[in-house]
């Protein structure tokens, strides 16, 4: 190579041209294209200039709608102008796309493409939300890999500019978006060559201007429109001619040569592929292989999918082809065929009959399905379909990759097909997020890249947990080119970076023979052996693995490094696997330190220096013995007692198999079970909180903060204590009203994250042993196997009546069974103890409307889900349906609710004589308002069925249908600030407004946590986020003072760590009051960086500092004669900065601009001091409306 | 008029009062003020190669925490292109306080390792410190170290700093040594060019209620100046550095006691804090006051003029004044009631 290259990303790769050749950027993160805005951020925030030497204007708007709409206003006032979306996000900015492109208006829309959620949200990639715009007038531009999408991003432009038709340049979510790849950067000449100056001239000329106006996007009338919408015509037949053009010009300019159909193979193949994205790599890869060895194949890569152009495209087929089969990576129900096979059939019998394809005879064409949301498309895969077109009778509209067993849609192929090159390096590493093996990897990758000749990819699988998050990294390197977008399995060099993971994992099935595997184990190279499972033993005499040990955690300790053991490993890596000498390589990988660290300050790069240094010293090889000699195996992902479907399926997701579940074994419209994380024991927690009952005062704090709820308290007859295993722990109940019952605090040791919350928040000490609490933290694995036993015993013992329960109380609240557990949140989450206690307080009454965001992802993501059921079978039932629309569908919930209720209600008086008077009038005369209340009338509505079964009417039978409804439910509507202040206000808004008993509550991190850290309007003045890399300067939106003005909305602002008392009476308060009701709940979070053990302290600084008032306004007490506003926390009695300087979205600006940060915080301090006068003169109002404070003043 | 000018660590100081490390001197506009008052220099607050190295860590950690972890969520703050981690902060406002003001400024290091004392002192004397105070504040809380090991390991490193600087060394110690007058020599050997007597540690005390170790630091009196006055006076004229007292001078007579028992200068702090900056304008005048008073006609002249080799009787500073004070106690003491007896009369009891 004799250009300079560089190793990147596919996002970044595109948003390094879209922010050369723009001036506006609107922006809005969805995952897998934020990382593209927040690259145009970042360089905009440094100042970095675009082609014309200014630094572009890059904004964050509140939704991909409003993102779309921001581009379409900048477009029409003559700007350049570039937005970056995938998925949901696509298909908001639809609206607009027809109008920009009914315009004719020059832009770039650059897409990581995603599934769209239908069945269940997909965050990976395949393309349905591409094909949702192909009406839109759009140009549709596919890139294949990462240099395409760099290439491709600049075609797209300077085509865009000269058709005056809209691009949307696209490239695989995931595979391609977040594929490191080694290619070559386009210099910022080669960018301005491409642009045609007097092109953008141009566009400004047709901008909107007071200077010469005119006005454009009119209405039309039945006589115009239609001829209006047809004069368009000619542009769109001249796109594909330009855009050949433009990549001629690109290859005159860069090299490389593309074409809007570029076929690869033999050129006599009888059997062609035709797709287009990432997968066309892995089957240009195959078609190679195969034509190498002899078999007429090839490939036609489809670039500019629309305009499509018939003539171009059966001019780029081979004229011998018998068989086309057009692979789509979407899925359109109800089709006659998928959009780019609907294409080509229409293309090639166009042409056909109109004698204008250079064919030899009519192909064969057929249709199938592959690699949705990010499923593996392998070269096996393709063999298959090849030999498939081989068959007299093909299938068509097939699926491959896949075992669909019910309509038998799928095609056979050998998985063992490999094409992988003999001279490329395969590698794979298991670690876990905490380690910092994938930031180890993404260096490793770019030193290879960047350090030597060869060719370098890495691909990195990321799990579906926040907490305890095993990754894996598949590195690829070598002298030949790599055209591999699939995962490797195939690797001669396996590292596994944590021991645990031994047991979980079959790490050594990708194991080829004669491969190298490293193990990071506290176990030396004499001892390790019969610490292995079967299974693993078993591989490494069966494959003959060179096998290397390394205690990586002793070595990173050992220079400060804690936990992460990247830089201890990485060493090991490049020796193993002999890229470079030994002594280039530690050269290089501490030239990578100081790049990377530099800036961190000396400190943390001489630790990692540390640990290069001491990494090869403990490298030792192990002896392998000849023979298996281990007594355990893999542990199976789910215990032998759990459910059928649990075992089945779940199971196979657990163990990462859920590839080879067929298609019958899923759900077939996304409903799955409740309660199935309790059977996914992850054992993540290295040290787990033990119980002392005879300092415990029962306060039942540990219990309400437990994010996990793995903490759980019970009082109990003392005789049941008969069957105890012996160490479980019980003592004296210390309440008053259990006066003879016992009480136990029980932790669930494979379920804990070991995250100190609970330890933090115990306020009892030890009186001979001060550092000693209630509760303390000691190694798991000595006590696993009793605490396991002990949980179990425990779980068995029946659950308090929640009758003779005060559940206003924390004290008693510890006592409610919770029924939202184990959730993959991370490890000290602040959102779900929040979650918890609603499930504990009204779990079984409840339905949640949950939005798209941190809560949806750990509240449902398969495999397994926290929402669960008590023993009567009650619990949570739980729905998301987008991220922008959660208020209205909890709305539509309501309304289905009280409808259906109404309806009982009717039924029930037209039935009475039937049903009977007296369970009538109580059935309808019915108070719901305590526990008590609400058991009774389910009884009455048991009786009510029971007496309906017997009644054979139409009426019967409908009441039969809705009687559930006469029994009282909960709405929540639950999640995070990105959607309740930005996305979704509009709709929160509308739903506060509708009057509605509804329950809102946002679980406020004041930040964009599920997508990476990127400011909502909920991020305060001072603090940095992605998107606000100077320190977000405009105050944080208050939205209860928003829905306080409505007058009849239920509003608290709450935080557990400042009141928990506060935080469980507006729960109460709000589920209880029969209207619109908003808690907007502090949740501490991952993104604020801090240690979340004290989360809770920071919450009471926060309330402390007055940055975050407590307050309950109800609008009953108005009823009451009373002021609906009650201020739940005193004045600010701590300066802003001691609250806000505990977390690094604070002190990453001090330290990285000091006068800005000085600013912010007088400003910020000065919100505080201005927002509580305010309250403070709100809630010292009376009713009638005259200050008690104006008197005064 | 009274010549108030003394020397120390080289540099002629208009007089001996001078604003030790503090808070107050964390800003500019205070430094003038110290100058405007009188100070004749300031020692600036430390720099702390801990603090520093603390927030790198710290940094680092929670950039990182939870990164590379989940597939939406690779990272979760933007990448700043630097950060103000390292001695810069503290070595810019070194730079504007010598910009502001006409008297020396003195820089104050707080190291903890090898590497990071000769770092940062070489910073300080970049960035244009008339002298560099060490402040070693060091508690040996590890039973296997020895005496010998500790008292080693200040001289080790006033020689290494003293090794990588051109600009004067003074060295603040805190009280607890076994044989402060040979440390005192060994210093002088390592070439300490002044010691500073003495630290004041954090104490740790108890918050009963919280069952919590508070570290506290309550302000000084001017009780504590014996202490120091004591030490000063037997160091004076044995070894070569320029002595200050720090800790304990809030009045003129403070001032006084410990020019006479030799040192050159005597560092306010808890006094600045207490009292204002200003103070040290009433200091000035009052000790202008009682030299004319008493017919001084320099510092210089009663510099070292009680100290353990000019006093008549030099066992005042010795066991013998143990004694005495224990006999002298003994005598006042009612027999029926000592305790109480005995803490009036020892607060009665006169500075011998």
């Amino acid at each position: 190579m004799s250009r300079p290259t560089v190793t990147i990303d596919g996002n970044e790769a595109v948003a390094d041209v879209a922010y050369q050749v723009n001036e506006v950027i609107a922006i809005y993160p969805i995952t897998p294209s934020s990382a593209m805005g927040e690259w145009a951020d970042q360089w905009a925030a440094e100042g970095r200039p675009n082609i014309w030497g200014t630094v572009p204007r890059v904004v964050e708007m509140q939704s991909e709608g409003g993102a779309a709409g921001a581009v379409h206003g900048a477009l029409q006032a003559g700007s350049l102008t570039t937005t970056f979306t995938a998925s949901q996000g696509l298909l908001l900015m639809i609206p607009n796309m027809y109008k920009i492109a009914g315009e004719l208006t020059s832009t770039v829309f650059h897409v990581a493409a995603r599934s769209v959620a239908a069945q269940a949200l997909s965050i990976f990639g395949d393309q349905s939300d591409v094909m949702a715009t192909r009406a839109t007038g759009f140009a549709l531009l596919a890139s294949n890999s990462v240099q395409e999408a760099m290439d491709f991003a600049l075609v797209a432009q300077a085509a865009a500019l000269e058709a005056r038709i809209p691009f949307l340049h696209f490239f695989d979510g995931f595979r391609t978006s977040h594929e490191v790849m080694k290619v070559q950067p386009l210099t910022p000449e080669e960018i301005r060559a491409m642009i045609d100056e007097d092109l953008v001239r141009a566009h400004r000329r047709r901008a909107l201007s007071p200077d010469r106006p005119f006005i454009r996007g009119t209405a039309q009338n039945p006589d115009v429109y239609f001829q209006a919408r047809e004069a368009v015509n000619s542009y769109y037949l001249a796109c594909p001619t330009i855009v050949q053009n433009a990549m001629d010009k690109f290859a005159r300019l860069v090299g490389r040569s593309y074409h809007l159909f570029d076929y690869v193979g033999t050129p006599d193949a009888d059997r062609v592929l035709v797709l287009m994205g990432s997968g066309a790599e892995a089957a240009q890869e195959t078609v190679e292989y195969l034509a190498d060895r002899g078999e007429k194949v090839g490939l036609l890569k489809v670039r500019l999918y629309r305009p499509f152009s018939v003539e171009h495209f059966v001019a780029a087929l081979p004229p011998t082809v018998k068989t086309l089969a057009v692979l789509d990576r979407t899925k359109e129900p109800g089709s006659a065929g998928e959009p780019l096979y609907l294409d080509v059939v229409t293309a090639v019998i166009e042409a056909m009959a109109a004698g204008r394809a250079p064919l030899c005879a009519a192909p064969r064409i057929i249709g199938g399905r592959y690699g949705l949301s990010s499923k593996e498309f392998t070269p096996a895969m393709i063999k298959g379909i090849f030999d498939e077109m081989t068959k007299v009778q093909p299938k068509n509209h097939f699926t491959i990759g896949i075992h669909d067993d019910v309509t038998q849609t799928s095609l056979k192929y050998d998985p063992a097909f490999s094409t992988e090159h003999p001279e490329t390096i395969r590698a794979v590493f298991y670690g876990l997020g905490a380690d910092g093996t994938v930031g180890a990897n993404k260096n490793s990758i770019k030193i290879i890249g960047e350090e030597t000749d060869n060719y370098a990819q890495g691909y990195f699988v990321y799990d579906s947990k926040k907490s305890g998050s095993v990754t894996i990294s598949h590195l690829r390197f070598g002298p030949q080119p790599i055209y591999s977008t699939y995962l490797i399995d195939r690797a001669n060099f396996v590292a596994c970076h944590q021991f645990p993971l031994l047991e979980r994992l079959h790490v050594l099935k990708t194991a080829e023979p004669g491969a190298a595997f490293l193990l990071n184990s506290p176990y030396g190279p004499e001892e390790v052996w019969n610490r292995l499972p079967r299974a693993v033993q078993e591989q490494i005499i069966g494959k003959k693995l060179r096998f290397f040990v390394i205690d990586g955690h002793k070595v990173a300790r050992e220079a400060g490094m804690g936990g992460r053991i990247n830089t201890v490993m990485q060493p090991c890596f490049f020796v193993l696997s002999g890229v470079l000498p030994r002594d280039e390589a530690i050269t290089a990988i501490k030239a990578a330190i100081v790049k990377t660290y530099g800036k961190l300050g000396e400190a943390v790069v001489q630790k990692n220096i540390d640990a290069v240094d001491r990494a090869l010293d403990h490298l030792h090889e192990v002896r392998v013995p000849a023979e298996v000699t281990s007594a355990f195996d893999l542990r199976p992902p789910v215990p032998a007692e759990a459910p059928e479907f649990v075992r089945n399926v779940t199971a196979k997701m657990i163990a990462r198999q859920g590839d080879d579940l067929p298609v019958s074994a899923l759900p077939i419209d996304g409903t799955y079970p409740s309660g199935t994380t309790k059977w996914e024991k992850a054992n993540i927690a290295l040290e787990i909180p033990v119980w002392d009952p005879d300092i415990c005062i029962q306060c039942g704090k540990c219990v309400l903060v437990c994010p996990h709820s793995v903490i759980r308290a019970k009082v109990y007859e003392p005789a049941v204590l008969d069957n105890a295993p012996t160490t479980f722990k019980s003592t004296a109940a210390r309440w008053r009203e259990f006066a003879n019952l016992h009480y136990t605090l029980q932790v669930s040791p494979e379920d804990c994250t070991g995250c100190t919350l609970c330890v933090e928040v115990c306020p009892v000490k030890n009186k001979s042993e001060v550092r000693l609490k209630a509760i303390n933290m000691m190694p798991q694995p000595p006590i696993r196997d009793q605490e396991a036993q002990n949980w179990d015993f425990f779980l068995g013992l029946p659950e308090t009546d929640r009758r003779v329960l005060n559940v206003g109380q924390v004290k008693d609240a510890q006592l409610l069974e919770p029924l939202f557990e184990f959730s993959g949140a991370c490890a000290g989450c602040g959102e779900t103890p929040y979650l918890k206690l609603m499930s504990q307080l009204f779990g079984d009454r409840t339905i949640i409307a949950n939005a798209t965001g941190c809560s949806s992802i750990y509240g449902g993501n398969l495999p397994t889900t926290p929402w669960t059921v008590n023993r009567e079978g009650r619990g949570p039932a739980w729905s998301n349906s987008l991220f922008e629309d959660n208020a209205e569908f909890g709305l539509g919930i309501r309304l289905a609710l009280d409808k259906q209720g109404e309806y009982a209600r009717e039924l029930l008086t037209r039935l009475a004589s039937t049903v009977g008077d007296e369970l009538v009038r109580d059935l309808l005369n019915a108070r719901q308002s305590t526990e008590a209340g609400i058991r009774e009338q389910r009884e009455r509505v048991r009786i009510l069925k029971a007496r309906l079964e017997g009644t054979d009417s139409p009426e019967a039978r409908d009441l039969l249908a809705v009687a559930d409804a006469l029994v009282k439910k909960s709405v929540w509507i639950v999640g995070g600030d990105g959607w309740a202040y930005d996305i979704g206000y509009g709709g929160l808004d509308h739903v506060l407004a509708s009057g509605y008993n509804v329950n809102l509550l946002v679980l406020d991190t004041e930040v964009y946590s599920n997508t990476g850290g990127q400011a909502s309007k909920a991020t305060p003045r001072g603090a940095v986020a992605k998107f606000a890399a100077a320190g977000k300067g405009t105050p944080k939106k208050d939205l209860a003072m928003m829905a306080m003005t409505y007058g009849h909305v239920y509003v608290a602002r709450i935080a557990m760590g400042g009141s928990d008392t506060q935080t469980m009476k507006a729960f109460l308060e709000a589920e209880a009051y029969e209207g619109p009701s908003l808690i907007i709940a502090y949740s501490h979070c991952i993104a604020h960086g801090y240690d979340l053990a004290h989360g809770m302290e920071q919450q009471k600084a926060a309330v402390l500092s007055g940055y975050w008032p407590l307050f309950r306004y109800n609008p009953n007490l108005v009823k009451e004669g009373k002021n609906p506003l009650q201020l739940d926390s005193k004045p600010p009695t701590l300066p802003l900065e001691k609250y806000i300087y505990n977390e690094t979205r604070y002190t990453m600006l001090a330290r990285s601009k000091p006068d800005q940060a000085r600013w912010l915080l007088q400003l910020a301090q000065e919100d505080v001091r201005a927002r509580w006068k305010l309250y403070a003169h709100w809630a010292a109002m009376p009713v009638d409306g005259t200050s008690k404070e104006g008197h005064h003043g | 008029m009274v010549d108030l000018t003394t020397r120390y660590l080289g540099l002629t100081l208009k007089n001996p009062l001078v604003a030790s490390a503090s808070p107050l001197c964390e800003d500019i506009g205070n430094i003038r003020r110290m100058e405007d008052a009188g100070a004749a220099a300031v020692v600036l607050h430390s720099l702390f190669e801990e603090q520093i190295t603390l927030e790198s860590h710290d940094l680092d950690r929670y950039l990182t925490h939870g990164a590379e972890s989940f597939a939406e969520a690779l990272t979760y703050f933007p990448d700043m292109t630097e950060y103000n981690l390292g001695p810069e902060g503290y070595l810019d406002h070194l730079r504007r306080a010598k910009a502001s003001v006409d008297i020396p400024i003195i820089g104050s290091l707080n190291g903890v390792s090898t590497g990071g004392w000769i770092r940062y002192a070489r910073k300080i004397e970049e960035a244009g410190a008339d002298a560099l105070e060490l402040n070693v504040y060091f508690i040996p809380t590890d039973a296997e170290m020895t005496g010998a090991e500790v008292e080693q390991m200040y001289v080790d490193l006033v020689r290494d700093v003293k090794a990588s600087i051109r600009i004067p060394v003074a060295v603040k110690l805190g009280h607890a040594f076994s044989a402060m007058a040979n440390m005192g020599r060994r210093l002088d050997e390592a070439g300490a060019d002044a010691l500073v007597l003495f630290n004041r540690f954090y104490q740790p005390d108890f918050d009963l209620e919280h069952l919590e170790v508070t570290p506290t630091l309550t302000l000084s009196s001017s009780y504590e100046l014996l202490l120091r006055i004591h030490w000063v006076a037997i160091l004076f004229g044995h070894i070569r550095p320029d002595l200050a007292v720090t800790g304990g001078i809030h009045t003129a007579q403070d001032v006084l006691k410990a020019m006479m028992a030799g040192a050159r200068v005597a560092m306010m702090t808890s006094a600045l804090l207490k009292h204002g900056i200003d103070h040290l304008a009433v200091v000035q005048k009052e000790l202008v006051t009682w030299m004319e008073e008493h017919e001084y006609e320099s510092i210089h002249q009663m510099q070292g003029s009680m100290s353990y080799r000019s006093v008549a009787e030099p066992a005042a500073f010795e066991r013998a004044n143990y004694m005495r004070v224990l006999r002298s106690y003994a005598l006042r003491t009612s027999p029926k009631d000592p305790r109480r007896e005995g803490n009036r009369s020892a607060m009665r009891a006169e500075p011998c």
